[in-house]
Protein backbone atom coordinates (compact mmCIF):
# COMPACT_ATOMS: atom_id res chain seq x y z
CA UNK A 1 0.00 0.00 0.00
CA UNK A 2 1.00 3.36 -0.54
CA UNK A 3 2.69 5.46 2.15
CA UNK A 4 -0.60 8.13 1.68
CA UNK A 5 -2.96 4.98 2.68
CA UNK A 6 -0.89 3.55 5.73
CA UNK A 7 -0.87 7.31 6.96
CA UNK A 8 -4.77 7.39 6.52
CA UNK A 9 -5.17 3.56 7.82
CA UNK A 10 -3.46 4.33 11.04
CA UNK A 11 -5.25 7.76 11.62
CA UNK A 12 -1.59 9.39 11.38
CA UNK A 13 -0.12 12.60 9.55
CA UNK A 14 2.58 12.54 7.39
CA UNK A 15 5.27 15.06 9.31
CA UNK A 16 8.00 14.34 6.77
CA UNK A 17 8.21 13.22 3.39
CA UNK A 18 4.32 14.35 1.48
CA UNK A 19 6.31 14.36 -1.86
CA UNK A 20 7.07 10.77 -1.76
CA UNK A 21 3.47 10.05 -1.01
CA UNK A 22 3.25 7.64 -3.51
CA UNK A 23 6.25 5.73 -1.66
CA UNK A 24 5.29 1.42 -2.15
CA UNK A 25 5.78 0.02 1.76
CA UNK A 26 4.85 -3.50 1.93
CA UNK A 27 7.46 -5.28 4.52
CA UNK A 28 7.36 -3.66 7.95
CA UNK A 29 9.69 -4.22 11.22
CA UNK A 30 8.42 -3.39 14.79
CA UNK A 31 10.85 -2.40 17.45
CA UNK A 32 11.56 0.08 20.53
CA UNK A 33 14.98 -0.71 20.97
CA UNK A 34 17.52 -0.06 18.32
CA UNK A 35 19.96 -2.94 18.19
CA UNK A 36 16.98 -5.22 17.60
CA UNK A 37 16.30 -3.12 14.75
CA UNK A 38 19.98 -3.19 13.28
CA UNK A 39 20.19 -7.26 13.88
CA UNK A 40 16.60 -8.01 12.51
CA UNK A 41 15.89 -5.26 9.61
CA UNK A 42 16.06 -6.27 5.91
CA UNK A 43 16.49 -3.40 2.69
CA UNK A 44 13.54 -1.38 2.11
CA UNK A 45 11.56 -2.22 5.53
CA UNK A 46 9.11 0.13 7.31
CA UNK A 47 10.77 0.91 10.58
CA UNK A 48 7.52 0.99 13.00
CA UNK A 49 8.63 2.64 16.80
CA UNK A 50 7.77 4.14 19.98
CA UNK A 51 11.29 6.02 19.94
CA UNK A 52 12.10 9.00 19.31
CA UNK A 53 15.62 9.94 19.27
CA UNK A 54 18.12 11.10 16.34
CA UNK A 55 19.63 7.66 16.42
CA UNK A 56 16.40 6.64 14.95
CA UNK A 57 17.16 8.23 12.26
CA UNK A 58 21.07 7.09 12.46
CA UNK A 59 19.83 3.85 12.15
CA UNK A 60 17.43 4.33 9.70
CA UNK A 61 20.01 5.65 7.02
CA UNK A 62 22.14 2.60 7.71
CA UNK A 63 19.94 0.39 7.00
CA UNK A 64 17.81 2.03 3.98
CA UNK A 65 14.64 2.24 5.74
CA UNK A 66 12.40 3.70 3.06
CA UNK A 67 9.89 5.34 5.98
CA UNK A 68 8.94 5.35 10.13
CA UNK A 69 6.15 5.26 11.61
CA UNK A 70 6.46 6.67 14.93
CA UNK A 71 3.52 5.38 17.15
CA UNK A 72 1.66 5.97 21.03
CA UNK A 73 1.64 9.64 20.28
CA UNK A 74 5.68 10.14 20.30
CA UNK A 75 6.21 13.40 19.35
CA UNK A 76 9.51 14.06 17.01
CA UNK A 77 11.61 17.30 17.59
CA UNK A 78 12.53 19.59 14.90
CA UNK A 79 16.20 18.30 15.33
CA UNK A 80 14.99 14.80 14.60
CA UNK A 81 12.42 15.76 11.59
CA UNK A 82 15.86 17.90 10.00
CA UNK A 83 17.51 15.06 10.55
CA UNK A 84 15.05 12.79 8.27
CA UNK A 85 14.32 15.58 5.75
CA UNK A 86 18.09 16.14 5.16
CA UNK A 87 17.99 11.72 4.48
CA UNK A 88 14.84 11.72 2.79
CA UNK A 89 13.03 9.16 4.99
CA UNK A 90 9.50 10.16 5.34
CA UNK A 91 8.15 10.20 8.92
CA UNK A 92 4.16 9.10 9.86
CA UNK A 93 3.28 10.09 13.55
CA UNK A 94 0.19 8.26 14.98
CA UNK A 95 -1.77 8.64 18.26
CA UNK A 96 -2.30 4.49 17.95
CA UNK A 97 -0.16 1.84 19.82
CA UNK A 98 2.52 -0.25 18.57
CA UNK A 99 -0.06 -3.72 18.34
CA UNK A 100 -2.83 -1.40 16.60
CA UNK A 101 -0.69 0.22 13.84
CA UNK A 102 1.14 -3.40 13.65
CA UNK A 103 -2.43 -4.94 13.22
CA UNK A 104 -4.23 -2.54 10.73
CA UNK A 105 -1.16 -2.73 8.49
CA UNK A 106 -1.30 -6.09 8.85
CA UNK A 107 -4.99 -6.82 7.93
CA UNK A 108 -4.01 -4.33 4.70
CA UNK A 109 -1.33 -6.67 3.14
CA UNK A 110 1.80 -5.53 5.08
CA UNK A 111 4.04 -8.10 6.10
CA UNK A 112 6.96 -8.69 7.65
CA UNK A 113 10.50 -9.10 6.65
CA UNK A 114 12.23 -12.44 6.05
CA UNK A 115 15.22 -12.26 8.73
CA UNK A 116 15.00 -14.51 11.83
CA UNK A 117 17.55 -14.43 14.76
CA UNK A 118 20.82 -15.66 15.09
CA UNK A 119 19.75 -17.34 18.03
CA UNK A 120 16.90 -19.97 17.88
CA UNK A 121 13.97 -21.03 20.81
CA UNK A 122 13.90 -24.54 18.81
CA UNK A 123 17.42 -25.40 19.63
CA UNK A 124 17.17 -24.33 23.11
CA UNK A 125 16.05 -27.13 25.97
CA UNK A 126 14.51 -24.70 28.43
CA UNK A 127 11.35 -24.69 26.17
CA UNK A 128 9.19 -27.77 25.82
CA UNK A 129 8.39 -29.59 22.95
CA UNK B 1 34.41 15.14 14.37
CA UNK B 2 36.67 13.27 11.70
CA UNK B 3 40.77 14.01 12.92
CA UNK B 4 41.91 12.81 10.30
CA UNK B 5 41.43 11.34 6.37
CA UNK B 6 44.68 10.40 5.01
CA UNK B 7 45.59 8.61 1.94
CA UNK B 8 48.48 6.52 2.62
CA UNK B 9 48.46 4.26 -0.47
CA UNK B 10 46.32 4.60 -3.93
CA UNK B 11 43.93 2.07 -2.78
CA UNK B 12 44.05 2.46 0.88
CA UNK B 13 42.39 5.40 3.34
CA UNK B 14 41.47 5.78 6.62
CA UNK B 15 39.01 8.01 8.87
CA UNK B 16 39.55 8.40 12.39
CA UNK B 17 36.83 9.87 14.82
CA UNK B 18 36.96 11.08 18.39
CA UNK B 19 34.06 9.48 20.01
CA UNK B 20 33.01 11.81 23.24
CA UNK B 21 31.19 10.26 25.91
CA UNK B 22 27.50 10.73 26.88
CA UNK B 23 27.13 13.39 24.00
CA UNK B 24 23.85 12.42 22.58
CA UNK B 25 23.40 15.18 19.94
CA UNK B 26 26.08 14.17 17.79
CA UNK B 27 26.09 10.51 18.88
CA UNK B 28 26.01 8.25 15.71
CA UNK B 29 27.22 10.76 13.40
CA UNK B 30 30.76 8.93 13.29
CA UNK B 31 29.06 5.93 12.07
CA UNK B 32 26.77 8.09 9.17
CA UNK B 33 29.79 9.74 8.31
CA UNK B 34 31.67 6.44 7.77
CA UNK B 35 28.51 5.15 5.31
CA UNK B 36 29.03 8.28 3.15
CA UNK B 37 32.63 8.24 2.88
CA UNK B 38 32.20 4.35 1.85
CA UNK B 39 29.94 5.33 -0.62
CA UNK B 40 31.66 8.18 -2.05
CA UNK B 41 34.77 5.29 -2.48
CA UNK B 42 31.95 3.08 -4.08
CA UNK B 43 32.36 0.36 -1.81
CA UNK B 44 30.01 -2.78 -2.07
CA UNK B 45 26.77 -1.85 -0.42
CA UNK B 46 26.61 -5.26 1.68
CA UNK B 47 29.91 -4.27 2.95
CA UNK B 48 29.05 -0.58 4.09
CA UNK B 49 25.77 -2.09 5.65
CA UNK B 50 27.72 -4.56 7.52
CA UNK B 51 30.19 -1.68 8.61
CA UNK B 52 27.99 0.72 9.40
CA UNK B 53 26.16 -1.46 11.78
CA UNK B 54 29.26 -2.08 13.04
CA UNK B 55 30.59 1.38 13.44
CA UNK B 56 27.34 2.36 14.91
CA UNK B 57 26.66 -0.23 17.95
CA UNK B 58 30.49 0.25 18.78
CA UNK B 59 30.48 4.14 18.81
CA UNK B 60 27.16 4.07 20.67
CA UNK B 61 28.91 1.70 23.79
CA UNK B 62 31.82 4.44 23.91
CA UNK B 63 29.25 6.64 24.40
CA UNK B 64 27.09 5.27 26.65
CA UNK B 65 29.40 3.38 29.09
CA UNK B 66 33.05 4.94 28.43
CA UNK B 67 35.06 7.90 29.29
CA UNK B 68 35.86 8.36 25.32
CA UNK B 69 37.23 7.00 22.43
CA UNK B 70 38.11 6.45 18.81
CA UNK B 71 36.72 4.73 16.16
CA UNK B 72 39.00 3.81 13.18
CA UNK B 73 38.16 2.59 9.78
CA UNK B 74 40.94 1.17 7.09
CA UNK B 75 39.42 0.40 4.29
CA UNK B 76 41.74 -1.16 1.56
CA UNK B 77 40.77 -3.67 -1.89
CA UNK B 78 40.80 -6.63 0.18
CA UNK B 79 38.81 -5.55 3.45
CA UNK B 80 37.66 -3.01 5.69
CA UNK B 81 39.14 -2.95 8.89
CA UNK B 82 37.59 -1.17 12.26
CA UNK B 83 38.66 -0.83 15.15
CA UNK B 84 37.13 0.99 18.58
CA UNK B 85 39.43 2.33 21.30
CA UNK B 86 38.32 3.75 24.45
CA UNK B 87 39.70 4.89 27.62
CA UNK B 88 37.84 2.87 30.00
CA UNK B 89 36.45 1.80 32.81
CA UNK B 90 37.02 -1.57 30.77
CA UNK B 91 34.82 -5.11 30.97
CA UNK B 92 35.96 -7.67 33.65
CA UNK B 93 33.60 -10.92 31.96
CA UNK B 94 33.62 -10.42 28.35
CA UNK B 95 31.55 -13.49 28.03
CA UNK B 96 28.77 -11.99 30.11
CA UNK B 97 28.78 -8.81 28.23
CA UNK B 98 29.09 -11.20 24.72
CA UNK B 99 25.92 -12.72 25.76
CA UNK B 100 22.76 -11.48 23.43
CA UNK B 101 20.48 -9.90 26.01
CA UNK B 102 23.01 -8.71 28.03
CA UNK B 103 22.84 -5.43 29.36
CA UNK B 104 23.82 -2.70 31.79
CA UNK B 105 21.87 0.21 30.10
CA UNK B 106 20.91 2.93 32.43
CA UNK B 107 17.20 3.62 32.11
CA UNK B 108 17.49 6.79 30.23
CA UNK B 109 19.39 5.15 27.72
CA UNK B 110 15.99 3.46 27.07
CA UNK B 111 14.63 6.48 25.91
CA UNK B 112 16.74 6.72 23.26
CA UNK B 113 16.53 3.23 22.03
CA UNK B 114 19.26 1.50 23.62
CA UNK B 115 19.64 -1.04 25.91
CA UNK B 116 18.56 -4.32 24.44
CA UNK B 117 22.04 -5.99 25.18
CA UNK B 118 22.60 -7.24 20.79
CA UNK B 119 25.06 -4.52 20.21
CA UNK B 120 28.22 -6.85 20.69
CA UNK B 121 26.34 -9.65 19.40
CA UNK B 122 25.17 -7.55 16.00
CA UNK B 123 28.91 -6.36 15.65
CA UNK B 124 30.17 -10.03 15.83
CA UNK B 125 27.65 -11.40 13.41
CA UNK B 126 28.47 -8.66 11.05
CA UNK B 127 32.11 -9.38 11.35
CA UNK B 128 34.71 -11.98 9.22
CA UNK B 129 37.39 -11.35 12.12
CA UNK B 130 36.03 -10.10 15.53
CA UNK B 131 38.26 -9.43 18.94
CA UNK B 132 37.59 -8.12 21.56
CA UNK B 133 40.07 -7.36 24.34
CA UNK B 134 39.69 -5.64 27.63
CA UNK B 135 41.91 -4.32 30.57
CA UNK B 136 39.64 -2.93 33.95
CA UNK B 137 40.91 -0.09 34.82
CA UNK B 138 42.42 0.97 31.09
CA UNK B 139 40.13 0.49 28.27
CA UNK B 140 38.45 -1.60 26.07
CA UNK B 141 39.88 -2.72 22.17
CA UNK B 142 36.91 -4.63 19.51
CA UNK B 143 38.59 -5.11 16.59
CA UNK B 144 36.26 -6.24 13.62
CA UNK B 145 37.31 -7.09 9.81
CA UNK B 146 34.59 -6.97 7.21
CA UNK B 147 36.06 -9.12 3.93
CA UNK B 148 35.47 -7.07 0.37
CA UNK B 149 34.49 -10.84 -0.99
CA UNK B 150 33.01 -9.54 -4.55
CA UNK B 151 36.58 -7.50 -5.03
CA UNK B 152 38.60 -10.76 -3.74
CA UNK B 153 36.90 -13.31 -6.38
CA UNK B 154 37.85 -10.59 -9.00
CA UNK B 155 41.51 -10.53 -8.05
CA UNK B 156 41.62 -14.11 -8.46
CA UNK B 157 40.29 -14.85 -11.64
N1 LIG C 1 33.33 -0.26 25.47
C1 LIG C 1 32.75 -0.74 26.59
N2 LIG C 1 33.30 -0.49 27.81
C2 LIG C 1 32.73 -0.97 28.93
N3 LIG C 1 31.61 -1.71 28.95
C3 LIG C 1 31.01 -1.99 27.79
C4 LIG C 1 31.54 -1.52 26.54
N4 LIG C 1 30.75 -1.98 25.53
C5 LIG C 1 29.78 -2.69 26.13
N5 LIG C 1 29.91 -2.70 27.47
C6 LIG C 1 29.06 -3.43 28.44
O1 LIG C 1 28.52 -4.55 27.78
C7 LIG C 1 27.09 -4.54 27.83
C8 LIG C 1 26.53 -5.14 26.57
O2 LIG C 1 26.84 -4.31 25.45
P1 LIG C 1 25.96 -4.40 24.13
O3 LIG C 1 26.41 -3.35 23.20
O4 LIG C 1 25.96 -5.80 23.65
O5 LIG C 1 24.49 -4.08 24.65
P2 LIG C 1 23.92 -2.68 25.23
O6 LIG C 1 24.80 -1.56 24.82
O7 LIG C 1 23.66 -2.85 26.67
O8 LIG C 1 22.54 -2.58 24.47
P3 LIG C 1 22.35 -2.29 22.89
O9 LIG C 1 23.72 -2.23 22.28
O10 LIG C 1 21.57 -3.44 22.39
O11 LIG C 1 21.62 -0.99 22.83
C9 LIG C 1 26.73 -3.09 28.07
O12 LIG C 1 25.47 -2.95 28.70
C10 LIG C 1 27.89 -2.63 28.97
O13 LIG C 1 27.66 -3.04 30.30
MG1 LIG D 1 25.50 -1.39 22.83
Amino acid sequence: MKLEEVARVIDGKILIGEEKKDLEIDKAYAADLLSDVLALTEESTTLITGTVSPQVIRVAEILNIPAIIFVRGKKPTQKILDYAKEAGIPIIATNKTMFETCGILYSNGVRPCRNRPATNIHDDSRYCE
Amino acid sequence: MMIQDTVSETNKFRFVYLIKPRDFSNAGDASANVKAELQKHGIEPDVIRRVSIICFEAEMNIVLYTKGGKLIVEVDDQKVDILALDKGPGIEDIELVMTPGYSTAPEWALEYGFGAGMGLPNIKNNSDVFEIESEVGKGTIVHSIVYRRKNEIKGNN
